[in-house]
């Protein structure tokens, strides 16, 4: 029994098996105010003349995903502690192919966009005669 | 072994690292499995993104974004989901509580806020359809409907799975079995309201934007 406690690196002292407070009506209540905020700045920074054009399409991305964290934190619960360990490398791998379709999607695009400019007559070959 | 080893292997007891401490317990390998499928769900609405996002200002002549999109709708539709997701985590917490009346008005809340924001959908479906924003109409357009729509179908499972899910908490009360598949509802549930934070952000507000 005492010879499985010894496969381990030295020095990697093993956190003591703590029981997580199960997450109460405060959390919830956080996450809510949290989202509010960030769901009304994302509306405000859409309609708002104040702030420079081409900067607000970045802005809503960042907000919006400021917010996905938000409610994977809040209301799903996705933390680090030690029982989390599994679902936060899961996420990670999700996020991972979710980051490789969609820049290799638009890259790929963009670059087809670029490459395949033609001429009006050939983009609309119905259009001539 | 040498004694030194065993004295520190003592010291250790109270410290059991995640290999040692048996099987987990099984609300945690039921929500591990869950969320396998709820990333594989995400991993999907990222392709409809992508396509959404490439086909974006494909019109073909036809209505952009700005044009057909409704802010008020969509943020009414916004404050629906989140607070339905908020309810939602109150009926985790009554569930836990073990309290029947307050699991059936979380329960209920959910579902009238769930619903409410489906009914703004689909009046805004019809909107368009009536005027000619068709999903025949242009590549956007039927990026649109494929990523919104998929959404909107997700919702209506969801809400078939709560009425589903409040039958059984009345005829078999709070079991495990029971249990675990309400918490599955609630991580199935706030995770739609994830996909619909991309939603409102990257199809309606850029639209609107300038």
């Amino acid at each position: 029994m005492t010879e499985l406690r010894l496969d381990r690196a030295p020095g990697d002292a093993s956190a003591p098996v703590e029981f997580e407070a199960p997450p109460g009506l405060l959390i919830y209540t956080i996450g809510l105010g949290l989202a509010v905020l960030l769901t009304a700045t994302s509306f405000w920074v859409a309609n708002t003349s104040l702030l420079w054009g081409p900067g607000v399409s970045i802005g809503l991305i960042v907000l919006a995903i400021a917010q996905m964290g938000v409610h994977l934190v809040f209301f799903l619960h996705i933390t680090t502690g030690p029982d989390n360990t599994n679902n936060v490398l899961a996420l990670a791998f999700g996020l991972l192919i979710v980051l490789l379709v969609l820049a290799g999607s638009l890259w790929i695009m963009k670059d087809l966009d670029a490459n395949m400019m033609l001429s009006p007559e050939l983009m609309h070959p119905h259009m001539q005669n | 072994m040498s004694v030194a080893v065993a004295e520190r292997a003592i010291d250790e007891v109270a410290f059991v690292p995640a290999s040692e401490a048996g099987p987990a317990p099984k609300r945690i390998v039921v929500a591990y499995g869950f969320w396998i499928f709820l990333l594989s769900d995400i991993v999907m609405f990222s392709a409809l993104f992508a396509a959404y996002a490439v086909l974006k200002r494909a019109t073909a002549g036809g209505p952009t974004g700005a044009q057909l999109f409704n802010q008020v709708s969509v943020a009414l539709e916004t404050a629906f989901l989140l607070a339905s997701s908020y309810t939602c985590g109150l009926m985790s917490l009554a569930i836990r509580s073990r309290s029947h009346v307050a699991t059936y008005w979380g329960g209920a809340v959910t579902f009238v806020l769930g619903a409410a924001f489906l009914g703004l959908e689909i009046r805004e479906f019809a909107n368009m359809i009536a005027q000619g924003a068709t999903p025949q109409r242009s590549a956007f357009l039927s990026a649109f409907f494929a990523l919104v729509g998929c959404h909107g179908l997700h919702v209506t499972g969801g809400l078939i799975w709560l009425i589903v899910m409040m039958a059984q908490v009345a005829v078999m009360g709070f079991r495990t079995r029971v249990q675990l598949r309400l918490m599955c509802f609630s991580l199935f549930w706030h995770t739609l309201d994830i996909i619909w934070v991309g939603i409102f952000s990257v199809v309606y507000l850029m639209a609107v934007a300038p």
